[in-house]
């Protein structure tokens, strides 16, 4: 059985469905793609997972029914990075990532000592006002923030965003390492196909609210439409 | 399309007929009444343009309306060079003055947005009363000024409180085409796109100072008519008149009645007046409650209910009796409407 | 234009009076500021509650208790009555235009002020403070004690306060609460209860100012309403979200409007508050956000 299944879910804001029916799954220590253009849903698709939107549908997370409110799920092992990344800008650096061990009883020094390893930047920025830190730092700050609460599933939405290639890359080599390390779950939605099929394991192309093809990364490249209209060759 | 605007003009012209029938029916006393009620909704109106359209919250604008009420006294008891004014005509120079009052409080509202201005707007209201204790020579101090009793003028024959509600629906009535015909306009769709957002606004060329600015000039121009119709009925002005608890009043009047909805102001207008003078009615009416018996003469019972009655309407009609109105009657509307 | 001769000596009290003032302007100010940076509402109601636990330390006093026994006790009730009242009144109408939540907040002043006058009657009543009315002599300066006590409780509260937010970790929760719920309730902060936390420590607030001024002017139950406007004064002076602005702010306003009271004659006593309001306007146009508040600069 998968860390986390989705069976028919829908969402809706005011009058316009947004997701019409989707079905996923991500296994333990998998890193799941959702591919998709702007407006597929995918950013739906882990705020119905995380509570931030009611949705209909069910949502199993580790063999239990998920809670449909954000402080639920953020206490039982997921942390979701939302759109924009949603570090207090107003806080520190230090605060944030306090602030990602608040649901759970640990030793904060340490856990951000953990993270200061795995993005040395931060380490200088450490009292630093979050709102002041580059596009690239800030993303690293709040997948940080997420470490700290050692979670057993990480939704990330669209790390590439604003972010020069070089740092997207470093971004996702600290998430194939934290994969690694502590056997974290990650799904990821992303815009840029081609660098997500890289790291994910298995992927799903969403359009307009609906899956339409599902399958490993490999699977995907292969698949003629997708590689004409998402992957650009 | 046409359908709703002629179910509108419909209800409208009812409604002209009750407002101008209504004296025939009810006590001289009651005329009196309803004439005060006349004089908020006069000021609410104003109000309405000014946080309904523009989107600026005034919490002092009690204090256009003694403006307005001091005017009045001013210039029908003292004079200009000892030349008494007859009351009626000093109406729209109370307006007008109050009105550039307005004007002069619009310039600097400009850069005060949301919050700040309702408190600044609230030191208004309360440092307003002092004034005219500061400056008694000219304004009456504590203990006022008194105007002549108003008189129907060309030997009209009805009586006093006939003909001040006449007036007072009559300038209503004026001021409210007015006011429809402002809002209707280039002026209105202004006012709409600058309540909606400021930045579209400003960025499609609507001048935000213009238009704000004169938002607080119209609307204070409203309430200082409203203030001199109330001190003509009242005969006197002092600073208890045109209390600190008026401009919270006016606001709550708002509020209650939905911002844009003619049929809610009227209700707000109506609330207003009800609770400030008739809290003995409704503590009568709660005391068929189990277990309550108030006594509506005790101090601070008129304030409690007030408060509670405060309290639950807005809980139950966040947006007011005008939203009400709009949700049950909405539908209705929006189907003929979508019909043609 | 001056009232009367200058000396030193009395400058030196005008200016403790002010400072008193001040702290009092402060505490109540900081209320407000915690609730609006919180919530985003002005609690009109913020005097009254005050003068509601004012009430209830004076019936506990008339039945016994001392000043400091009957104090903890005033706090935690006027703590349960803030989080209360957020949670019946304010919360089910959080996403409501502001107007309405203006009106709850001045609908519940009018019950509160109306409840203290059917409980307790509205008549002036003395109110036994923990300081002795007695002066000490600060250098050839006679201050009074009471004035000292009540700036040292205030500045007490607010430097405690300050701790709370700056080092624990509830402090940082309702912090993070009050700029960011979205993203506070993705590390697994209840924002709900945060809020209501943060009406109860405004009530707190209020209650200590309260007790504070009590004894100086009498408890009645418009005791609060004058200083509430100050304190909203104080509040806009230092800026709306700024828990600082609201202690300087009341500080600074304190101390100019009892030395402009004394010292101005033109001003006296009946223009003091159009006096502060005037300076307070003229600030805000050169600063809009207050001394201390952050204004999103929208040039367009």
């Amino acid at each position: 059985m998968s860390l986390l299944e989705l069976h028919n879910v829908e969402a809706r804001y005011g009058p316009v469905k947004a997701l019409h029916g989707v079905s996923l799954e991500v296994g333990d220590g998998e890193l799941v793609a959702v591919l998709g253009a702007n407006g597929a849903g995918k950013t739906t698709t882990l705020r119905a997972i995380s509570g931030t939107v009611r949705s209909s549908g069910d949502v199993v997370f580790a063999g239990k029914k998920l809670s449909r409110r954000p402080e639920t799920t953020a206490r039982g092992g997921i942390a979701h990075v939302p759109e924009g990344r949603g570090t207090f800008s107003e806080l520190s650096v230090w605060e944030n990532l306090r602030l990602g061990a608040y649901a759970r009883r640990a030793n904060v020094k340490e856990e951000a000592r953990r993270v200061y390893k795995f993005f040395p930047r931060l380490e200088g920025r450490h009292d630093q006002q979050a709102g002041t830190l580059s596009g690239g730092e800030q993303q690293m700050l709040a997948l940080g923030r997420a470490m700290m609460a050692r979670p057993k599933l990480l939704l990330l939405d669209e790390p590439s965003l604003g972010l020069a290639p070089i740092v997207v890359i470093q971004i996702f080599e600290a998430l194939a390492r934290m994969k690694r390390d502590d056997g974290m779950s990650v799904l990821v939605v992303e815009q840029n196909a081609n660098l997500a099929l890289e790291y994910a394991a298995r992927a799903y192309l969403l359009e307009v609210g609906n899956v339409v093809v599902e399958g490993t990364s490999d699977e995907l490249r292969a698949n003629e439409s997708v590689r004409k209209s998402y992957l650009g060759y | 399309m046409r359908a709703r605007l002629l179910l509108e003009l419909a209800g409208f012209a009812l409604l002209t007929l009750v407002v101008a029938a209504l004296p025939r029916f009810v006590s001289d006393f009651r005329a009196r009444e309803l004439a005060i009620v006349g004089m908020y909704f006069i000021a609410l109106l104003g109000l309405s343009i000014l946080t309904g359209y523009s989107g600026q919250i005034s919490l002092g604008h009690g204090a256009f309306m003694a403006i307005g009420g001091y005017t009045t006294a001013v210039l029908s008891v003292d004079g200009v060079y000892g030349h008494q004014i007859r009351d009626l005509w000093t109406i729209p120079i109370a307006g007008v003055i109050a009105g550039i009052a307005g004007l002069l409080v619009g310039v600097p509202a400009l850069r005060l947005s949301g919050l700040y201005l309702a408190l600044i707007t609230f030191g208004i209201a309360v440092s307003f009363p002092q004034l005219p204790k500061k400056f008694d020579h000219f304004l009456g101090g504590t203990t006022g000024k008194i105007l002549n009793l108003a008189k129907p003028p060309f030997g009209l024959h009805t009586t006093t409180n006939n003909w001040i509600y006449y007036l007072t629906w009559g300038i209503a009535l004026v001021l409210l085409l007015a006011a429809w015909w402002l809002v209707r306009g280039k002026t209105g769709r202004a006012l709409k796109a600058i309540r909606d957002s400021e930045v579209a606004a400003a960025s499609s060329g609507i001048s935000l100072a213009r238009y704000k600015t004169l938002a607080f000039g119209i609307s204070a121009f409203y309430a200082g008519v409203a203030g001199s119709l109330y001190a003509i009925a009242n005969a006197y002005v002092n600073p208890d008149v045109f209390p600190i608890i008026l401009s919270v009043y006016l606001v709550v009047g708002l509020a209650v009645g939905g911002l844009d909805s003619l049929v809610g102001l009227i209700a707000g207008a109506g609330l207003i007046y009800f609770l400030q003078n008739h809290s003995d009615t409704v503590a009568r009416w709660l005391n068929h409650l189990p277990a309550l018996s108030l006594d509506p003469k005790q101090p601070g019972i008129p304030s409690m209910i007030f408060g509670a009655v405060l309290i639950v309407v807005m809980l139950l009609l966040p947006t007011g009796a005008g939203g009400l109105v709009r949700r049950v009657f909405g539908p209705l509307t929006s189907r003929l409407y979508t019909r043609s | 234009m001056f009232l009367g001769a200058f000396t030193w000596t009395e400058f030196a009290q005008q200016l403790a009076a002010g400072i008193r003032e001040g702290a009092i302007y402060a505490g109540l100010a900081l209320a407000i500021v915690i609730i609006y940076r919180s919530t985003r509402v002005i609690n009109f109601a913020q005097g009254e509650m005050a003068t509601f636990t004012t009430f209830i330390a004076w019936s506990l006093m008339n039945h016994g208790l001392s000043f400091w026994t009957a104090f903890p006790i005033v706090l935690a009730i006027a703590f349960a009555g803030g989080v209360a009242i957020e949670r019946v009144v304010i919360r089910p109408v959080e996403n409501a235009p502001v107007l309405t939540i203006v009106i709850i907040t001045l609908g519940l002043a009018l019950l509160l002020n109306g409840l203290m006058s059917v409980i307790w009657g509205g008549a002036n009543r003395q109110f036994n403070g923990p300081f002795s009315t007695r002066t000490i002599d600060v250098g050839s300066v006679p201050i009074s004690v009471q004035d000292i006590g009540i700036v040292a409780v205030s500045v007490g509260l607010v430097v405690l306060l300050g701790l709370f937010f700056r080092f624990t970790k509830l402090g940082l929760a309702l912090r993070a609460a009050a700029v960011n719920p979205e993203s506070s309730r993705l590390v697994g902060i209840r924002v709900g209860w945060m809020l209501a936390l943060g009406w109860g420590i405004a009530a707190v607030l209020g209650a200590v100012a309260g007790m504070m001024i009590a004894p100086v002017v009498f408890l009645d139950p418009n005791m609060m309403q004058t200083i509430l406007l100050y304190a909203f004064a104080a509040a806009v002076l230092g800026g709306l979200d700024s828990p600082i602005g609201a202690v300087v702010g009341g500080i600074l306003l304190g101390v100019t409007i009892t030395l402009l009271g004394r010292y101005v004659g033109f001003i006296g006593s009946t223009l003091k508050l159009p006096a502060a309001l005037l300076l307070i306007l003229v600030l805000l146009l050169v600063r809009p956000g207050g001394l201390f508040g952050r204004v999103a600069v929208r040039r367009v």
